[in-house]
């Protein structure tokens, strides 16, 4: 199999995923397009490290992972909270913090 | 010669009136009872002192007669060193006797003539701060020394014109001449690098050794700047605004101060560079000029003037003249113009102080023109002004007579030109003097109401009588008995040329002069009822009236444009100044009103930008990458 189509499979999982945050109003719907931005990286590193034919790019696909899951938790919380307070998860509505 | 015996208390002249006004002036009130006699005290034990050391040198060979006294080394920065060290040798010993003997004198006197005022004690105080000033001044042995007595006559001078300084005149007039005396102080000060520059030193010793390896351009300069420097201090032309303004001050003030001792100390300092001017000739003329200049001025404005203060304060700048004068001619004339300094310090202090006391029963009132028939109720002030009168005029045998008509004898020695130009100017003395003299205390009474003249108390006519003793003695002293010529002989040289007139056609061509002025005066003035109303005069009077109009000179030349610029100042500092800091300020801030626009608070505007950043990178990587 190419690793060329991983990593051009990898490239239009990225563009979906930051069309997605740019388009979508949903906070959780953002964060999911967020998510499938970084895994995308993650395929990305994969492909790659079997074309160089070390086990780099799976290493870093860890660190990838953990940064992934640290995330999502503090962005979630933050959302919820911002739940609690204005019954909308839409990312229009907060814009308090304009000139 | 090394400081022994006596000599070794040189420094004590020095720190006992410094002493006196240091604990006058910080001690304050406390002192207030006793001050004035401490005062007295110090002054008088300096002169003291100063009459014991001539004794002693009078013992001495001539050669041996100039004694040092270094005290420390006070400044040593690289090449350059300046001790604090002291000479006294003949020149210096004659201006400590002045100073110290009039200078007890004049003590003595202000204890009765300040005794009303609330704050005599300060009076003292800086009456000695001006003598432990002069003193350092004549006995420095280089001239950053005398730079630092210099400066402090200086202001000595400010403070004591000002004394009364709720006045506002006399606060103006303090600032005036200090103002005016920093002008000269440039000179001296510029003179001092310019000596350290060819020289290496500015002792005496140094500069007076090599004086004549340095080149004439070097040594002119220098001479110039150092008769800048005495023009500034002696009231000479032209820097002679000052002077007439400083009769604000009290007149035991007037007396020590602008006719005695400080304005003398241009004089001094001409005197003691005459190594420097008996080689540089343009600066010896320039010198003889502005004598001869000064001269005629002052006695121009004094034969004008009716406010017999200021009328003496013209006569001193005119005599002052003549000192000038002769120290320009130099070693013909040096020791002329000392001699002539010495008895103008004794007889003008006696007339300012004989003026004082007349303003002391007339209630302080200074016009000529209420006075009048005063010789009926002040018996001794008109005896000892007399004295005075007659020694300034140079009537024989009073004292003026021989120094005055020996610089005239000098001047002819020189050229005609300025010995005629000096006799003109010793009518117009006789004319002045005369005028004052009547329409003090001849004539008829023209006294206000209420106004009852007195003698005044004895504190007050013992040093008028002391005074005047000197006034007519002194000068037959110095000559014959002290042989003033052999005396000052080591120190500045002295000549004799044959001259275009002898010496008893000399003192016949001037005594006629002089008394011819007089009987003008008494023509105009005795014969004649004296106006009690100012009139109106000729254009000469009335330009003598505003004092030749120096002061609007001035004004035109150094006050105006010293505004304009100060005014340009004050507006570059406001317009562009604060303009370029409070321009950048209200930049930034229009800058910051645009840029804040972007902070629109949507978080989908903030991704955007963020992608739109990464794109950019990525393709600048790329680019950079292909190329």
């Amino acid at each position: 199999m190419n690793p060329a189509n991983y990593v051009l499979l990898s490239a239009v999982l990225f563009s979906i995923g930051a069309v997605g945050v740019l388009v979508r109003r949903n906070a959780i719907v953002v964060f999911m397009s967020v998510e499938l931005m970084l895994n995308a990286a993650n395929l990305a590193f994969v492909a790659f490290a079997r074309m160089n034919g070390n086990l780099d790019g799976q290493t870093v696909a860890f660190f990838v992972m953990v940064v992934a899951a640290a995330e999502v938790v503090v962005g979630l919380a933050i959302i919820v909270t911002i739940f609690r307070t204005r019954r909308s998860a839409s990312i229009d509505e907060p814009n308090l913090l304009k000139y | 010669m090394p400081a022994e015996g006596v000599f070794s208390l040189i420094w004590l002249l020095i720190a006992l009136p410094l002493a006196g006004a240091v604990i006058l002036l910080c001690a304050g009130r406390r002192t207030n009872s006793w001050g004035p006699y401490l005062g007295v005290l110090t002054v008088s034990a300096s002169a003291v002192l100063g009459w014991v050391m001539l004794w002693e040198m009078l013992q001495v060979s001539p050669e041996q007669r100039t004694v040092e006294q270094n005290l420390y080394s006070w400044l040593v920065v690289g090449d350059f060193q300046a001790d604090m060290a002291f000479q006294l040798d003949q020149l210096s010993m004659v201006f400590v006797l002045l100073i110290t003997t009039v200078g007890a004198l004049i003590h003595v006197y202000s204890i009765g003539y300040m005794s009303h005022d609330r704050d005599r004690r300060k009076f003292f105080g800086y009456l000695n701060l001006f003598v432990a000033a002069m003193l350092i001044l004549v006995l420095a042995n280089n001239y950053l020394l005398l730079y630092v007595g210099w400066e402090g006559v200086g202001l000595a001078s400010y403070l004591l014109i000002g004394f009364w300084q709720y006045k506002p005149s006399a606060a103006a007039a303090a600032k005036k001449a200090f103002v005016i005396n920093r002008v000269g102080d440039v000179g001296l000060s510029l003179a001092i690098m310019l000596m350290f520059v060819t020289f290496g030193t500015v002792s005496f010793e140094g500069v007076f050794g090599s004086a004549d390896e340095a080149s004439q351009g070097t040594l002119n300069a220098i001479g110039l700047l150092l008769l800048l420097a005495a023009a500034g201090k002696s009231a000479q032309f032209p820097l002679q605004a000052w002077l007439l303004d400083a009769m604000e001050g009290p007149t035991p003030v007037s007396a020590l101060i602008h006719a005695a001792t400080m304005v003398t100390a241009g004089v001094y300092l001409i005197t003691r560079s005459n190594a420097i001017f008996d080689i540089a000739e343009l600066a010896a003329t320039a010198v003889i000029v502005v004598g001869v200049i000064t001269v005629f001025m002052g006695a121009i404005i004094g034969s004008a003037k009716d406010d017999i203060k200021k009328s003496l304060a013209g006569s001193t700048m005119s005599q002052i003249g003549y000192m000038v004068a002769a120290v320009g001619l130099g070693p013909i004339g040096y020791v002329f113009g000392i001699f002539h300094l010495l008895t103008h310090g004794v007889f003008k202090a006696g007339l300012f102080l004989g003026a004082g006391s007349v303003m002391h029963g007339m209630n302080d009132n200074v016009n000529m023109r209420r006075y009048g028939a005063l010789r009926t109720v002040m018996f001794i002030t008109f005896i000892t002004f007399a004295a005075g009168w007659l020694s300034i005029l140079g009537i024989p045998p009073f004292s003026g007579f021989w120094s005055k008509d020996e610089i005239i004898h000098a001047a002819f020695e020189q050229g005609v030109v300025v010995g005629v130009l000096l006799v003109i100017a010793a009518g117009i003395t006789g004319f002045y003097m005369t005028r004052m003299f009547i329409m003090t205390f001849l004539g008829k009474a023209r006294w206000e109401e209420g106004v009852h003249p007195h003698e005044s108390p004895k504190v007050m006519t013992i040093p008028l009588i002391i005074l005047a003793l000197g006034s007519t003695f002194l000068g037959m002293a110095l000559l014959f008995w002290g042989d003033i010529e052999s005396w000052l002989e080591p120190v500045v040289g002295f000549e004799s040329k044959p001259a275009a007139l002898s010496t008893a056609a000399t003192i016949a061509i001037s005594l006629t002069v002089v008394i011819m002025g007089a009987i003008v005066a008494y023509v105009m003035y005795w014969r004649r009822p004296v106006p009690i109303e100012e009139p109106r005069g000729s254009w000469l009077t009335r330009a003598a009236r505003e004092e030749l109009y120096g002061n609007q000179v001035n004004d035109a030349l150094v006050v105006k444009p010293t505004y304009v610029a100060a005014r340009a100042t004050a507006v570059l500092d406001a317009k562009v100044v604060d303009g370029v800091v409070n321009g950048s300020a209200a930049f930034v801030g229009a800058l910051s009103t645009r840029l804040r626009r972007y902070q629109t608070g949507f978080v989908r505007s903030y991704a955007l930008s963020m992608v739109g950043g990464a794109v950019l990178v990525v393709l600048a990587l790329v680019l950079v990458r292909a190329s």
